[in-house]
Formats: structure tokens, sequence, C-alpha cells
């Protein structure tokens, strides 16, 4: 018996290793493998060449240097005594604060629009689509650079606040205050405070410790005692009524810890040339969080709609059929199914809103590229570095992202056999 | 037994009621009403405060638009025309410096008596799109799709036209190599295309070029790429960027999907790092550290510099988009050219990519989208973009100090229309393109 496959033997031929598909796939790697070697090597010597020829030397020394230049806005204590590392970790830390504000009003933002463009109320619909066309075709930058001129030309300056009859009016009894210079909001300040820990780091202050820990305590009682009424239904079959109890767990703690600690409100005061006392946030910091947010809300509330769209209507008419009432239908049919297509195009969101807000450039917020990739780089005239680790961190951030949206995934994933 | 029925039966009608309008509240603009704007409660709320919305903006700033002053020589002759004939207190559009500006956010700094090359460049881009957007033309025009870039390379920067026609020449001769070597073998056939014209390129293209220059020297008066700007740079580069990133995307998404453990690790490496990081850290990369890994004294155009970068960007972007259309075709098309007996790259041209670029148009008109808004990041490597640096440029000027909104408007409006135009664009074809009867 000869089969096809029982073929006399013959030796390797080289001509096997390009005509033959069990040998080409080899070759190919081999030669592409040689090619980006080749191409490597060629870049980096063009590299220590070009560095030779200025005089410069590769290394990250330059971070332990006094950096010599103030930032407006930090949110752990910075100096221009400090050095170039603590300067790129402030603008590290202002990258990430200006992102988590963004991606929280966007999301809130862009669910509410989402669901209003579905609505069947004709106007709304409209205006909602108007918003989302308007804001999804035009760069962002303009929106950001739109709100900065907001923020500078249309608002008042401080001195339009001044005399018994002022040109301008402090928002929600005396608390916020926008001027041309930035807007100032009333601050949380305790009497009896528990004080700070200072670490090399950042100083952490134990008010802000106790207040988490007492929340987290909290949703941790409300859980369990959610979990004894829903033992107590299958028991009995009547659900104890405890919403009421609920909210004493959820708010009464809190609400006892910061009156214990003496909270105050420390209210912005009109000076002799500008507000002082409360917080003061840069105008800067909101033109790029509104540009940011107005933006990317767009995009989320496409993405919420098409997922709502996306649940048939026949789950929603299965769990009408089962006796469920609309809430209850929302919460456990329609949105977990319309969450597996919602979440992860929109952490892509976030990730496109974290990696926008480098346009913080165009209204002078010092976020990572202002600092590291900016003065730094230019003060010390090392742009490889500064511009390698620039985007190693803004690298090591989008892969923590969406190794986040990977586990999600994985965990909704449908159950296929 | 009738008798009977008849008077058991008190009433039988016997003639057919005329038919009546339905009530009031039920037809009409009322009932349109009731339904779409006050259908409850919660709706009729919405439906007030989104009229309160509508009033506000319309108050405020329908009065601006109106007042709109559009013959004026700077921003104090615009608020002197507004207070005189709408009262000193009203306030009002410049559209003025627009009107005196436009030429400058159109095409930035370029030459003013040279206006019509970038015009003629444009027309000529609708020529070339025409054989790709609409299958009934001749497919003979696609070469002219093919000459279309170095054509317009040449019209928009100027210079001599024998390097463009030289490396035309270079490509003419790769075509005529293959073409004539693969009747012996096929590998050689793409070894000798491509070596052959690179080392024409390399070696022979500057000493022909210097005797034709002399022979016969057809040249355009040359355009540094420092005089480009607005929309003409936004284009460019936006364009470019579009040509070049789709064969890269594809050849990406495929690399991704293939078997090869080599060429998938390094296509994913590749996409990962470009998504993972900001247009504008690539962006400096291109201004500032380009330089570093090219050969010492290597200095080329900015532009290009900015356009390869954003190549690379958009067609990392594009291999996802594809990659998701590949996976979304169903396995049997795989298996069915296999059984065939299709060699991969038949295989991929025949059945699988135009299935699967069909699924993601959506996705690569969106990317194509967003490329085009992030053209106006250039801003800040130095180069001007309509968004930013013109209207910076303008506003420097002592007659237009001060103004914001007018050019923003302007700008914003033009970049809505592309894009929106564009997004239309692609659902046309989609829904052009569905063949499965839904």
């Amino acid at each position: 018996m000869a089969f096809a496959h029982d073929a006399p033997e013959r030796g390797f031929r080289l001509s096997q290793l390009i005509y033959d598909t069990r040998y080409r796939s080899l070759t190919i790697q081999a030669v592409t493998m040689i090619l980006v070697m080749l191409g490597v090597w060629w870049l980096i010597g063009n590299l220590l060449d070009n560095l030779n020829a200025l005089g410069k030397t590769f290394d990250f020394g330059f971070l332990e240097q006094r950096a010599g230049y103030d930032i407006a806005q930090t949110l752990i204590p910075y100096s221009n005594d400090s050095t170039h590392a603590r300067a790129a970790l402030v603008g590290l830390l202002n990258t990430l604060w200006v992102s988590l504000l963004g991606c929280i009003a966007a999301t809130v933002i862009g669910v509410v629009v989402g669901i209003l463009r579905l609505s069947n109320n004709w106007l709304i619909a409209r205006l909602m689509t108007v918003y989302v066309e308007a804001f999804r075709n035009v760069p962002v930058l303009l929106w950001i650079l739109v709100a900065l001129a907001v923020m500078t030309e249309l608002t008042p300056s401080p001195s339009a606040y001044r005399g018994d009859d002022p040109a301008a009016q402090m928002l929600l009894f005396d608390s916020i205050a926008f001027t041309n210079r930035g807007t100032h909001i009333a601050a949380i300040e305790f009497t009896r405070g528990l004080g700070v820990i200072n670490t090399p780091l950042a100083p952490i202050s134990l008010n802000f410790v106790a207040f988490a820990l007492v929340v987290i305590g909290s949703i941790w009682a409300n859980r369990k005692l959610r979990a004894h009424a829903a033992r107590v239904q299958e028991a009995t079959g009547v659900r104890p009524t405890i919403w009421w109890k609920s909210l004493l767990i959820l708010l009464g703690p809190a609400i006892f810890l910061l009156l214990a600690l003496g909270i105050t409100f420390s209210l912005p005061v009109l000076e002799r040339f500008n507000f002082t006392g409360g917080l003061n946030v840069s105008n800067a910091l909101v033109s790029l969080w509104l540009g940011l947010s107005l933006y990317t809300a767009a995009f989320i509330a496409e993405i919420v709609r098409a997922g709502i769209l996306s649940v048939s209507s026949g789950q929603s008419e299965a769990a009408f059929a089962l006796g469920l009432r609309p809430n209850r239908t929302m919460k456990l049919v329609v949105l977990p199914q319309a969450l597996r297509v919602i979440v992860p195009p929109l952490i892509s969101q976030f990730l496109n809103l974290t990696k926008n807000s480098s346009l913080a450039i165009a209204v002078g917020y010092m976020d990572l590229r202002g600092t590291l990739g900016g003065i730094t780089m230019n003060q010390t005239g090392r742009e490889i570095e500064a511009i390698l680790l620039m985007m190693l961190i803004y690298l090591l951030i989008s892969l923590s992202i969406s190794g986040v949206m990977n586990l999600y995934n994985r965990s909704v994933k449908l159950k296929e056999r | 037994m009738s008798d009977l029925h008849a008077q058991t039966v008190p009433y039988v009608r016997d003639t057919m009621l005329p038919e009546q309008s339905p009530p009031a509240a039920q037809s009409g603009a009322v009932r349109w009403l009731r339904e779409n704007l006050f259908s409850s409660w919660f709706n009729a709320a919405l439906t007030l405060l989104g009229v309160a919305v509508i009033y506000f903006f319309i108050a405020h700033y329908f009065p601006w638009f109106r007042h709109g002053v559009w013959n004026a020589a700077s921003l104090q002759e615009c608020r002197a025309i507004i207070a005189e004939k709408w009262g000193p207190e009203a306030s009002g559009a410049c559209w003025a410096v627009i009107r005196e500006r436009w030429n400058q956010i159109i095409f930035g700094f370029y030459p003013t008596e040279l206006y019509w090359r970038p015009i003629l460049t444009f027309v000529l881009l609708f020529v070339a799109m025409a054989p790709v957007l609409y299958t009934q033309l001749p497919r003979v025009l696609l070469w002219g799709t093919v000459a279309y870039p170095l054509v317009a390379m040449w019209l928009l920067w100027g210079g001599s036209i024998w390097p463009v026609v030289m490396i035309a020449f270079g490509f003419m001769l790769g075509g005529v190599i293959l073409r004539i070597v693969s009747r012996w073998s096929a590998l050689g056939a793409l070894v000798a295309a491509i070596v052959v014209p690179v080392l024409f390129w390399a070696f022979l293209m500057g000493p022909i070029d210097d005797d034709l220059s002399y022979i016969a020297p057809i040249a355009l008066r040359p355009i540094g790429s420092d005089q480009f700007g607005g929309f003409l740079l936004a284009i460019v580069i936006g364009v470019g960027g579009i040509v070049m990133s789709l064969p890269l995307g594809i050849m990406l998404a495929l690399g991704r999907q293939s078997d090869m453990f080599l060429i998938k690790t390094l296509s994913v490496v590749f996409i990962e790092f470009i998504r993972g990081v900001p247009l504008i850290t690539l962006l400096f990369v291109a201004s500032t550290l380009l330089n570093y890994f090219l050969p010492p004294g290597t200095n080329f155009d900015i532009i290009l510099r900015v356009m390869i970068l954003v190549t690379l960007f958009s067609a990392a972007y594009i291999a996802e988009v594809i990659r998701g259309g590949l996976a979304a075709l169903p396995r049997g098309q795989y298996e069915a050219a296999d059984a065939l007996g299709l060699e991969y790259w038949r295989a991929q041209r025949l059945i699988i990519l135009p299935q699967a670029l069909k699924i993601s148009i959506p996705g690569i008109v969106s990317t194509f989208i967003g490329m085009f808004k992030d053209t106006t990041l250039v801003t800040f490597v130095g180069l001007y973009d309509p968004l930013k640096s013109i209207p910076d440029a303008i506003r420097n000027n002592f007659e237009w100090k001060g103004i914001y909104w007018e050019p923003f408007i302007f700008v914003g409006v033009i970049f809505f229309v592309l894009n929106f135009a564009m997004s239309r664009y692609s659902m046309y074809l989609e829904r052009r393109l569905q063949r499965d009867h839904h």
C-alpha cells in the first residue's frame, strides 16, 4: 500500500526553506529577526554617534538635581528646591488628578445624555443629539481653549466683587467665586483635627484616613444588614423594612465623626488684591477639566446608548412577563447585559481622556508633560531621557487601565461550552 | 318567531353612523405634543427645561450674531460700528476678522500669488478619489490615483520636477522587474523589485537629476514647510496620514493575527506601545528625538516627520479596528478559503480582507475623523495649525488684539462640517455595502 505521505525520503533541500510551508514560517521569522536587529543596531549606532558629537551622555542623574522652578498647583508639597524627580511626580499626580476628575464628570454627563437621547421626549432627544454631534466632530483642543476663554474672558475680575453694590455675586452662600484669576471655593477645615503624618512622599491627613475608614466600615455594615434581610426574606417570605436602618448606618457614623472633629467651612474672603482663604482652583485646571469631560462625555453618551439598544426588547418583555417591576427589570435584567457591552469601550474612553490630558500644555496646567517633558527637559537639555521616561510613565498608566479592563472582561465573559 | 324577536330587542340600528374625526386630544398637533413632549410629568418638566435652555441661548447669543459686523479694519472699528448702530451697551460679533484673515486660516502663510497650487492640489484630490469612491468609473483612472501623492507633493512644496519623476520612475522600474522576473522565480522577483529601485534611488537618481535639471529646468518656486499653515496643513497631514496608515494598519492587523510568534510579538508590542502614549509625546519625538536616531547631519522636513509619526499613530488604531473586523468574520470563511486551496496572500486578498474591511468601515472612518481632529496638536511642535497658532498669530496684530470667539466659531464650524460629512458618508457606505438581508 502506497499512500501519498509514504513518498520516498529525500534529503533536505535548501529550496524547502522557501517553498515548503513547514519551514517557510521559520525562514520568514529568521529574516525578520535579522532585519529588526539590523534596524535597532543602526538606530542605536546613530544615537551614540549623535550623543558623542554633542558631548552628551545617557543617564538619569539629572532627576536628582534641584529643579529650580515653581509649580502653581501641586497636590503634594513642592518648592523650587525640590528635585526634578519630585517635579515629575507632582506632574504625574496632576495628570492623574485631572484625569480622575474628568472621568467622573464625563461618566455622569455621558450616562445622563445617553439615556436622554433615547427618551421619547422629542425635544430633549434632539437637543442631546445636537450636543453629541457638536462635541464629537470638533477637536478637543477647541473645547479646551473655549473653556479657557470662558473662564478668563467672561468671568469678572476680583475687584468686581468689591463695594456696596458689587458687579458680581458669589454663589452658593458665598462659597464659590469665579474670577478671571481662578475659582475660589470654600474649604473644609477641622477645629479638632487629628493632625497629619509626614512621610517623605506626601503628608497623610489623619482626618481623611479616619473618614475613609468610617465610610468603608459603614458600607460593610450596610452589606451585612442587607444580607441579613435577604436571609429573613428567604426564611419567612417577608422582607423586613430596612431602608431607614440602612440610611442611619451609612450616614450616621460619618456625620458623627465630622461633628466630633469640629468641621467648619473656611470661606474665600476678598482682601486687597484677590480672594484669600478657601481653596483656589486655577482656571487652567477648571478649563482643562471642563473641555476634557464635555468632549469625552459625548463619546460616552454614544456608548451608553449603544449598550442599552443592544439589549433586545424581548429581554425586558420577558422580565415584565415574570412580574418584575420596571426598576427591578432595569437592575436585574437590562443593566447586567448592557454593562457587558458598555464597560470595555467606556474604559478605553477613560484611557483616551487620560492621554488627552496631556493637552494641559494649551492652558498652562502643569501635568507630567509640562514638568518632566516641558520645563525639566528644556532646563537640563536631556530630551532623550525625559521623553523616554515620560512615554514609559504614560505607557504604564495605559497598561494598568487596560489590565483592569481585561480583568473585567474575563469576569463578565459569557460562559460558553 | 321573528315577531317575538323584534319585540325582545328594543333597538337595532339599521344604518351606519357617519365616521367622526377623533377627539381633539387624540389627533393633530395636540396629540403629537402630548405623546412627544408631555407624556408624563417628568417629560413635561424636561420639555420645559429644554425650552428654557434654548431660550437662554437664543436670548443671550442671537443679538450677538445679529449685531455682527462684516466690514471693518480692526476690532476697535467693529466696536465703534456696533455702538453706533445698536447703542453703547450692545455687544456683537466682529466677523470682519474672518473676512480679512480667512486666507490665513485656510492657507497659513503660503504666498498669496501661489494660492492656485494648493487649490489645484485640492481639486485633484477629488479627481484622484473619484475612481476609489465610485466603482462605475473606468479602472484606468486608478493610475491617476496612484500618481497623485507625488503630484501633490510637487505642487505643494514646489522645486524641480525631476526628483519627483525619478521617484515615480523607481516605482515603475520595480513594477516592470516584478512582472518580468516573476516568470522564473516569484521570490527572486520580489527581492529584485525591492533592491533595484533602492539602488537606483541611492546611486543613479542624484546624477541623472542634475543632468536633467540642467537640460530642462522645469521647476516651481519652492515653498518651505514653515509657510504651510491653517487648514492646508491640517488637510495635508490628515490626508497623507490616512493614505499611508491604511496599508500599514492592514499589515499590522494581519501580523497580530499571524501564527508566527515573532511577527505577532512585534506587531503587538508596536500597537500597544503606540496606543499607550499620547499623540503629543509622539509629536515631540518627531520634533526633537527623531534627529538623534538618524545619521548625524540628517535634517529632513518637519511636516514629513510629523506626518510619519501621525501615520504610525493612526496605523496602530486602524490595526485594532481591522483586527476586530477579522475576528468578526465567521471561521467558515477562513476554512472555505483553505479548502479552495488558496495560499495565504490570495486568501486574504480575495476572501478575508474584502469582508473584514467592510465590517470595519465605521471604525476606520471614526479613526480618520479622530486623526483629522488630532492634526491640530501640531501647534505644539511649532507648526501653524488652524485652531491655535493661526488665531494666536491674528491676535498678535494690534488691530485684532482680544478677538476670541469669531475665529473659534469659524474654525469649529469648518471642522464640524468636514467631520460630520465624513461620518455620514461612512453610514451611507455601510448601507450600500450591506449584502445580507436584514
